[in-house]
């Protein structure tokens, strides 16, 4: 057993745990600017397989990365609007069709990466960008500076999601719709239109999480790679209470225990493993329950909207 | 065209449903409706049909993927499609829909029923109750239920320890900082076995290595697995392994990072040509033969199957895209001949 508080070990701590967020922040940011609008959509994991193949196979046909990444949010647009069209048009249960979502994701990705691809390849994603001068920063820099392109992106999705749900007129619309829509209606605001406008931007968020598993950080497409990871996506938004940076800090925390517990292991703590991997959602839980204060979620959500009289 | 699309949509929509309707067992190797209705023209009637209840996939470069390709060897050798047919299931991580699709298999008529996971166990013998003419087989595993009176059920299992062991001679050899890391999934079954055999190869032929160990918890959690994989690296390992379908995610890391990965369960070397410099392959064609040859002689179960150096079951493949020096093949030679002959123990104590 070796030290385990050392600077370095403190470092790649930190390190990974800002690597292990940026899937989360995607769909996270995502799913709550659909939840704002009143619209619940747990069919983000599937959204994400299907970014993440549709990412992965154009970057493995072509070479070229930001073609991956714009396909992955197309395709993930088109699943939302999947989405917005049964559960905001035809009015149907939120919760259900989303996990019908969810399936339809995970069955279509298989499905075509067999017809598609057979087996599993890797390609070349996108590379680490040590950001000159500040990565030479001691501590700060290998801890901030030393990430893949799609890393940085997550993080400046914070306050661009901030920024419109607080500073645009179509954040207060969002709002309205998900809070009071027959007031947003009386105002001329069309609740359903600003829905299928969340909707499908949440999910294009979501396709290109999956995108920055597929060809950011893993460079390989497997069936099912995400394994649940887009529901706890949708958990981060209500512990993040809604907002952009509640839920960096709920990502981080997740994912910094998740990065403490696996350097744990490796430097050979001793923890029984069965212990250590559960340590993130205990945590969670427990911050959960005792550290975040309460917050109200949106009134409207998981209601559709019907014009009335 | 535009009708086409759309027709084409329907058709993938149906198959979708096929896929995630989970229970409901996917026929196998896209084998169209058209062929099998010349089976009536066999000329030893009916086919041997196996069906197999798998936790991940047939494309996982691991555990499920071994036992398939295992199946579809047999198949060619006794002649294709017509002497024998393979069904499969995937992705059964959910046993109830695992006990779900093996009854159906054996209401279907299956000769064979691989329950393809120790987790399968329970339902597969509660199956294996109600259909005392259908074979069962289950892994890995010990027990064919004997001394409870099935007369039904194989059991197989792989000594993983034995390629682990070498792989672990191999890793040390190739080390050069000291440090080598384990990705591994649960601490149990073969896993367990392939890490345990694993530092113990390491250690016997470097006493100061450090053989760094972490489990992910999960067989295919893909993106903590690569993650496990980012921090053994910046804990200064240069050689890395892992078990399970999840290591595809650390072998793309250890790619990107130019680190040597060892493989086990099925032959992973073309995921990453460039840094895979053995694989431990799970070769389970003599067992399943065995199996069917038993079968069709009227022994329906009783025999436990072990994949050793020894029988073949278990094969140290090289990549040939890594020039792996003359002594490191040496050594791991010896070391396949000393576990064989019994002159070494590949697990510690």
């Amino acid at each position: 057993m070796k030290e385990f508080f050392t600077v370095a070990v403190l470092v790649g701590i930190a390190h990974s745990g800002i690597r292990l967020a940026a899937p989360y922040l995607f769909a996270s940011l995502g799913e709550m600017v659909g939840q704002l609008s009143g619209v619940l959509n747990l069919g983000v994991d599937g959204i994400m397989l299907m970014g993440a193949f549709a990412a992965f196979y154009v970057v493995f046909m072509t070479g070229n990365l930001w073609l991956g990444l714009l396909a992955a949010l197309i395709v993930g647009a088109l699943m939302g609007l999947l989405m917005a069209v049964i559960s905001v048009t035809m009015g149907a249960e939120q919760g259900i069709s989303g996990i019908g979502l969810y399936l339809f994701g995970l069955g279509l990705s298989s499905l075509l990466f067999k017809t598609m691809i057979g087996s599993v390849e890797s390609v070349s994603g996108f590379s680490t960008l040590r950001i000159p001068v500040l990565s030479e920063l001691p501590i700060i820099g290998p801890i901030f500076f030393d990430h893949s392109v799609v890393v940085y992106l997550a993080y400046l999705m914070v306050p661009v999601s901030w920024y419109l749900i607080n500073r645009t007129t179509l954040g207060l619309k969002i709002r309205a719709a998900g809070q009071n829509p027959e007031a947003a209606d009386s105002l001329g605001v069309s609740v359903n239109g600003v829905r299928y406008i969340t909707v499908i931007y949440g999910s294009a968020m979501a396709g290109i999480a999956g995108a920055a598993l597929s060809i950011g950080l893993l460079n390989v497409f497997q069936e099912n790679m995400t394994n649940g990871l887009g529901f706890i996506a949708v958990a981060l938004v209500y512990f993040g209470g809604w907002r952009p940076f509640g839920i960096l800090g709920g990502a981080l925390l997740f994912s910094t225990v998740n990065a403490l517990q696996l350097w744990a292991q490796v430097l050979g703590l001793p923890i029984p493993s069965d212990l250590a991997v559960m340590l993130p959602y205990v945590l969670t839980i427990i911050a959960l329950a005792f550290a975040v204060r309460q917050v109200r979620q949106p009134a409207a959500l998981t209601k559709p909207f019907e014009r009335g009289e | 065209m535009q009708k086409r699309t759309i027709w084409l949509l329907a058709l993938i929509s149906v198959l979708i449903l096929v896929i995630a309707g989970c229970a409901a067992p996917a026929a196998a190797p896209a084998a169209p409706a058209a062929e099998s209705g010349g089976e009536a023209a066999a000329p030893a009637g009916e086919p041997f049909k196996v069906a197999i209840v798998m936790p991940s996939t047939i494309t996982d470069l691991a555990w499920s993927q071994a036992m398939y390709d295992g199946l579809v060897a047999v198949q060619e050798e006794m002649g294709g499609e017509s002497a024998m047919e393979i069904a499969y299931s995937e992705s059964m991580f959910n046993v109830a829909d695992a006990a779900a699709a093996i009854r159906d298999y054996a209401n279907d008529g299956y000769n064979l029923i691989i329950a393809h996971g120790t987790q399968y166990g329970n339902s597969m013998f509660e199956v294996a109750t109600d259909f005392p003419e259908t074979s069962f087989a289950w892994g890995t595993a010990v027990d064919t239920g004997k001394d409870k009176g099935y007369e039904n059920v194989f059991a197989y299992e792989a000594n993983a320890q034995e390629g682990g062991y070498v792989n672990g001679v191999i890793a040390a050899l190739l080390d050069e900082s000291g440090v080598v890391g384990v990705v591994g999934p649960v601490e149990a079954g073969d896993a367990k076995l392939y890490i345990d055999g694993f530092a113990t190869g390491a250690k016997a032929t470097n006493p100061d290595i450090a053989v760094n160990i972490s489990y992910t918890g999960s067989f295919g959690d893909t993106a903590l697995a690569a993650e496990a994989a980012n921090t053994h690296i910046s804990a200064g390992a240069d050689v890395l392994t892992g078990s399970a379908q999840q290591v595809v995610g650390a072998i793309g890391v250890a790619k990107e990072a130019g680190v040597l990965w060892l493989g086990t369960q099925s032959d992973q070397s073309s995921l990453a040509p460039d840094i895979v410099v053995a694989n431990q392959v799970y070769d389970w064609t003599g067992s399943i033969k065995d199996m069917i040859a038993k079968i069709q002689a009227g022994e329906l179960g009783g025999t436990v199957y072990t994949l050793t150096l020894e029988n073949d079951g278990l094969k140290i493949v090289f990549n040939d895209g890594y020039a792996t020096p003359d002594e490191v093949k040496a050594a791991a030679d010896e070391a396949i001949q000393g576990i064989i002959d019994g002159s070494i123990t590949p697990l510690a104590e």
